[in-house]
């Protein structure tokens, strides 16, 4: 019983939440929660649950983003077709990354600073080509109405980013119960001796990256559609890699709910110094300085704490 | 093409080699001995700049003049942040240092925007308009210093690592941690010596670029991918490599700026970066893994 009564509570309150909170204020704090939480969850899905720690995540959003309002802007697609192509295009960028750094055998270190690369060369073509609005980025008219994904009250994005969000955790919950999953952990854990075992396991990581892809990719569309812009430094840029890395280490990698957890935190960390004071990166101090302090002493993340308690109360 | 334009050019992509050499040449001897990507490279270059930067404007000392203290502070710095923070923390992991040294970045970066403002500063210094002629090319003379320098310090690592007891017991180390180890070399110190040497390089390039150059707290980000692309392919842990890369990407630069128009030349780089980590991950001075 116990396994379904968290997630069917943090649901209900998910659920709830705009409705005991209304404010813009509020709102829009629910859907930075669950937009960090679900890219961090992208994340998470590649770097923690299949061990491929990648530096270049922003290279899936990106390629999201751009993908639907691309094709609504030059072939005046509804976005909510565009969200299905992104994810598509997501998967297609992550399977070809992921065959070639893998088909060349590149691990760890290696991969990381490949997948940066990828960002960067995807940040630099769309700032210098015409077709992608070069570095003046692409406005998406104002067309208010759900059917267009632009809702006049801002709990439509609300309920749409959950729906996003819950997938990706219903995705987290599945690998962690799944014969793929299971897979991804021997792969993690050593990948020799995985492969000894009989795993294809250029397959199985290739399967992990178009599927971490897909979802990255969907939150860049979810970005576009909210802000109703995007250029190639946001959609591509370091800092987006970053941010989904955070999110997930913060939080716990590896596990359903760190990135959830970490996407919270650093939510209410960045309201929080930005409603105080108007100093300029005061909350990137704090995020850096929870990085090295959670690596230090929390190596699993936040989530450790909240299982420290459980099993106290559980002796008890 | 014009041939005085296309030699212009490939001077010019000489320099600012010269410069990428002057920051890649630590971050490689990091990687070389620790195996680990030292993400926080191009914010401890930034701090060193504001360091060069204020010395000038604060206490009147000449850039050139503060190399040696740069230097020495700079390798303090280095050795004690090994020491108190990446050694302790990172639990003998390589992912974690990668981990560390980017939150270090972060949280340096962001240090110095809400001291120092996002503003970029510039230092005037009698020679900073001064320029050379050199063939087709009148280049500044800072840019030329920069280059020889860089030319000097890869000799200066190079004779160091191979010549001092230092730089052997940092050689044993980078070949065969355990076995340095058993033969009584401190391991843990020399990783803090080894870091604090290539964090020192920094202090120097930092003295050398300023008079040419500009300083905000985000200046790493130029060079931080673009040193790496360098110490990859050149092969992680070479000095010549990091010479010869940084001399190759410049040129690189230079050239595709030249031919593809400045916003897609950048993209040379990252493909050069891309193509080398996939055909040849050691570079093209770096032996076997």
């Amino acid at each position: 019983m116990r396994s379904w009564t968290v997630p069917a509570a943090l649901l209900a309150v998910a659920l709830a939440y705009p409705f005991v909170f209304r404010s813009n204020f509020a709102i829009n704090f629910g859907v930075l929660v669950l937009f960090f939480a679900l890219i961090g969850q992208a994340w998470n899905i590649a770097g923690g649950f299949g061990g491929q720690l990648s530096f270049g995540h922003a290279v899936f959003f990106g390629t999201g983003a751009y993908c639907s309002t691309i094709l609504q802007l030059k072939l005046g697609w509804n976005p909510w077709l565009g969200l299905g192509a992104s994810a598509a295009a997501g998967a297609l960028v992550g399977a070809l990354i992921a065959a070639l750094s893998f088909r060349f055998g590149l691990r760890g270190s290696y991969f990381a600073l490949i997948t940066l690369a990828f960002a960067e060369a995807f940040r630099i073509l769309t700032n210098a080509v015409e077709f992608t609005g070069g570095g003046l980025g692409l406005l998406i008219p104002l067309k208010r109405g759900a059917a267009n994904f632009q809702f006049d009250e801002r709990i439509g994005f609300y309920y749409t980013i959950l729906a996003l969000t819950v997938l990706s955790i219903g995705i987290a919950v599945w690998l962690k119960h799944s014969r793929f999953g299971a897979r991804l952990a021997a792969i993690r854990e050593n990948e020799d001796a995985a492969r000894a075992l009989g795993i294809d396991t250029y397959r199985e990581k290739v399967k992990v990256m178009a599927l971490s892809g897909a979802l990255c990719a969907l939150g860049g569309t979810f970005y576009a559609q909210y802000y109703l812009y995007i250029d190639p430094t946001v959609a591509f840029g370091v800092d987006k890699s970053v941010e989904m890395l955070l999110v997930s280490m913060i939080g716990g990698t590896g596990t359903v709910y760190g990135p959830l957890i970490g996407s919270f935190l650093i939510t209410l960390v960045g309201e929080y110094t930005r409603a105080v004071t108007n100093a300029q990166g005061l909350s990137l101090i704090i995020y850096g300085g929870l990085l090295i302090l959670i690596i230090g002493f929390l190596p699993n993340g936040l989530v450790d704490l909240f299982k420290l308690r459980w099993r106290r109360k559980r002796r008890a | 093409m014009d041939a005085t334009i296309l030699g212009a050019a490939v001077i010019n992509g000489l320099l600012l080699g010269g410069s990428y050499a002057l920051v890649a040449v630590g971050l490689t001897l990091i990687y070389g001995v620790l195996h680990i990507i030292n993400f926080a490279h191009g914010s401890m270059l930034m701090l060193a700049m504001y360091g060069a930067f204020f010395l000038l404007t604060k206490a009147k000392i000449d850039p050139y003049a503060a190399i040696p203290l740069m230097v020495v502070a700079m390798f303090a710095a280095g050795y004690v942040l090994y020491r108190g923070l990446i050694g302790r923390f990172s639990h003998g992991k390589d992912e974690n240092i990668l981990l560390i040294t980017l939150g270090l970045s972060i949280v340096l970066e962001n240090v110095a925007l809400f001291f120092f403002t996002g503003d970029s500063q510039t230092i005037t210094v009698s020679y900073s308009d001064r320029m050379v002629a050199l063939g087709p090319a009148l280049v500044p003379l800072p840019k030329l210093v920069s280059f020889v320098a860089s030319l000097v310090l890869c000799a200066v690592l190079a004779w160091f690592i191979a010549r001092t007891d230092t730089g052997r017991a940092i050689r044993a180390v980078a070949k065969e941690r355990h076995g340095a180890r058993l033969v009584g070399i401190d391991v843990e110190k020399i990783f803090a010596v080894s870091y604090g040497i290539g964090i020192a390089c920094l202090g120097a390039a930092a003295c050398l670029l300023i008079p040419s150059f500009y300083v905000s707290p985000s200046v790493g980000h130029l060079f931080v991918i673009v040193a790496f692309t360098i110490v990859v392919l050149g092969g992680m842990g070479s000095f010549v490599g990091a010479l010869v890369g940084a001399l190759i990407i410049g040129l690189t630069e230079s050239l595709s700026g030249l031919f593809l128009g400045e916003a897609l030349g950048q993209i040379g780089i990252s493909l050069i970066f891309i193509l080398i980590l996939l055909f040849r991950p050691t570079g093209l001075f770096g032996g076997a893994r």
